[in-house]
């Protein structure tokens, strides 16, 4: 037991009639921390958050709040408050009501709801919308009434179950910070919910990457993407060429027919391993000076960059750069040691 | 508004079933008995005539009844709603099924067999006999009649709660239980608020066939039961006196405008009300 975690999942499981949603779930959270919870639809996000609210029960394994077992605790005495996916603000309320309606349960008084009430709508940025129904707000309005009415209550955690999905891109990228912001300014415990990867990336300060009920990685977001730690994680997070290599030494890899020198060590001698190479970590050289060699077969524009795959005559290569080769065109590529990441290979039953 | 050709069929309906049949009975109503139509008398007798007390007691009776009845439909119905709400939708459509398929059955045979449930050589006061006791007046009284229309409208206060009990999202009963509301507040809180449509439906649903049965009242109150259902329908059939009918039809179509007209007012306050604390 730890006093810096505010909540700790201990070897928890869940099961729908008989099919394992969850699988031995390890997680300790820190207080104040943004924790992001992250992985594919059907992944099990939703079903460990809903375990953490209380509004399931773990098959097995226990849940523990400032130390205490709270596992058979019922949602309505957990200090923990949720940003359901889809707001579910209470149609027959207005804005107003919503956010007193957990203030109006603790019997606070009427003069220091009003007061709480006004502040919180300030800081979402939704001044004078007091009266308005829930019918006559816009996605992103609902989206800040459904966080208002969490944090009026100023709980120790916030649950967010991907607030931010039904919003278009631009309104996404604006909540975004400024939750984040809100998050460092109240100064609680967020642990969020999303399957983008970019998301996740841009506000956490940890991330739990999962994957069928199972957590692949957990770290920082620089982490998770600079070291991942399996070919899973290495794909769902960001673009990536992963090609097999062997290990030949600690600091020594061979892959594409060429030995590279990297910043790994502590593999056996000769281990068969999977090597992970961001495509904006390739740089575009002429071609003798290449530690890869190899012939442009197709370019996409995409904004910032464009993207090449480049054919070594084995591998299909994916590149980002700001400069452009026409198809066809001879290159040669060169990437930093640093920029190798070697994962152990995980045989797939 | 500019209507569809479609909608003429339906148009036609509505005056030839609706219009048409209204507009005779308010000419019955307001005219005297005469023995030919070129020659009508316009008057406000048939009114007049409902002035009477026994009159009045007969509408006070019918609206006591109904609206017992329907307070009773409402207490039994609304809990029987929420626990079929709350079942598996597999298990839901069972168990209301169970409260729709007796309504297939014709409403004479439904109310029937009650009168051989309840009387004097009826299963209950046989099983009654059989422990010593009765028999008891179970027939031909106000309880009967009660009973009757509880027994026939249940459904009609069932379905329309249960049908906006099950369009409630879920997630609006966890988050209030979420911010700190227990299972009884997350009902007065937010179920109930919700469900009032549904409830106003049921309401009316009960509330008018029952003030103007009078097959019930009948033949489970007897032949000398008079609410003003059996007051229009011995004005028509047996009296025939159809302006005296028709004017009493009218005043029961008032009072049932009325009441609806009332719920209805109801239903929007709620609506717009500063919440339910
Ligand atoms: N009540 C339930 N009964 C049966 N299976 C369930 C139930 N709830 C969730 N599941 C299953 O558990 C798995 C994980 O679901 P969960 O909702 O946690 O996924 P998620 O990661 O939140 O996905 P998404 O990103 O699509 O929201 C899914 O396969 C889902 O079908
Ligand atoms: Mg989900």
């Amino acid at each position: 037991m730890n006093k810096t975690y505010i909540i700790e999942l201990e070897n928890i499981s869940k099961e729908y009639d008989g099919i394992r949603v969850l699988d031995n779930i390890n997680l300790y959270i820190k207080r104040n921390e943004f924790l992001t919870l992250l992985g594919p639809s059907g992944c099990g996000k939703t079903t460990t958050l809903r375990i953490i609210g209380g509004f399931e029960q773990p098959t097995e394994g226990k849940i523990i709040f400032e130390g205490k077992d709270i596992t058979e605790v019922p949602p309505y005495k957990r200090q923990i408050n949720t940003v359901f996916q889809r707001y579910a603000l209470f149609p027959h309320m207005n804005v107003f009501e919503n956010i007193a309606f957990g203030l109006n349960i603790k019997k606070v008084s009427q003069k220091e709801i009003n007061s709480k009430v006004k502040e919180i709508l300030r800081l979402v940025n939704l001044q004078s919308f007091e009266n308005r129904s829930i019918e006559s707000l816009s996605g992103g309005q609902q989206q800040r009434v459904a966080i208002a009415r969490a944090l009026v209550n100023e709980p120790e955690v916030l649950l967010l179950d991907e607030p931010l999905g039904a919003l278009d891109l631009k309104l996404r990228k604006e909540m975004q910070i400024e939750l984040k912001n809100m998050q460092k300014r109240v100064g609680i415990t967020f642990i969020y919910v999303t399957h983008d990867q970019e998301e996740a990336l841009t506000m956490s300060d940890s991330i739990v990457v999962m994957d069928k009920g199972v957590v692949q990685q957990i770290g920082t977001p620089v982490d998770i993407y600079n070291e991942p730690k399996n070919r899973f994680v290495a794909q769902f997070i960001g673009d990536s060429n992963i090609i097999n290599g062997i290990m030949l030494e600690d600091f020594k890899v061979e892959f594409a027919g060429k030995v590279f020198d990297c910043v790994d060590k502590g593999f056996d001698k000769n281990e068969s391993v999977e090597v992970v190479i961001r495509p904006e970590d390739l740089e575009i050289t002429i071609q003798e000076k290449g530690q890869l060699k190899g012939i442009v077969t197709s370019i996409t524009f995409k904004g910032v960059h464009y993207e090449m795959i480049v054919n070594d005559g084995t591998i299909d290569w994916k590149i980002h750069s700001t400069i452009m080769k026409s198809v066809g065109t001879k290159i040669g590529m060169i990437v930093a040691p640093e920029n190798i990441h070697v994962m152990k290979k995980v045989t797939r039953e | 508004m500019k209507m569809k050709w479609t909608s003429y069929p339906y148009l036609l309906w509505i005056i030839i079933f609706i219009l048409v049949p209204l507009v005779l009975v308010l000419l019955y109503a307001i005219t005297a008995t005469e023995e030919h139509i070129s020659n009508l008398e316009f008057t406000l007798d048939n009114f007049n005539r409902f002035l009477d007390p026994k009159y009045f007691d007969v509408l006070w009776v019918s609206v006591k009844l109904a609206l017992q009845s329907t307070v009773m439909t409402l207490i039994l119905g609304y809990p029987i709603a929420i626990l079929i709400a709350k079942e598996k939708p597999s298990k839901r459509n069972i168990l209301i099924s169970l409260f729709i398929i007796p309504m297939w059955m014709n409403f004479l045979l439904r109310t029937y067999a009650w009168l051989t449930l309840l009387g004097k050589n009826g299963i209950i006061n046989f099983i009654i006999s059989q422990l010593g006791f009765g028999p008891l007046d179970l027939l031909y009284n106000d309880g009967a009649v009660l009973l009757g229309m509880v027994y026939n409208f249940l459904p009609f206060m069932i379905l329309p709660i249960y049908s906006v009990l099950v369009k409630i999202d879920n997630s609006l009963m966890e988050s209030a239980e979420d911010l700190g509301a227990n299972k009884f507040q997350v009902f007065t809180k937010i179920t109930l608020p919700l469900s009032i449509p549904g409830i106003i439906t049921g309401i009316t649903m009960v509330f008018m066939p029952a003030v103007s049965t009078f097959v019930i009242s009948r033949l489970l109150g007897g032949g000398q039961y008079m609410l003003i259902g059996n007051l229009v329908e011995q004005q028509f059939l047996w009296v025939g006196d159809w302006h005296f009918g028709s004017a009493i039809s009218i005043i029961m179509m008032i009072f049932i405008l009325l009441t609806m007209a009332i719920t209805a007012k109801f239903d929007t306050q709620k609506k717009g009300s500063r919440g339910l604390w």
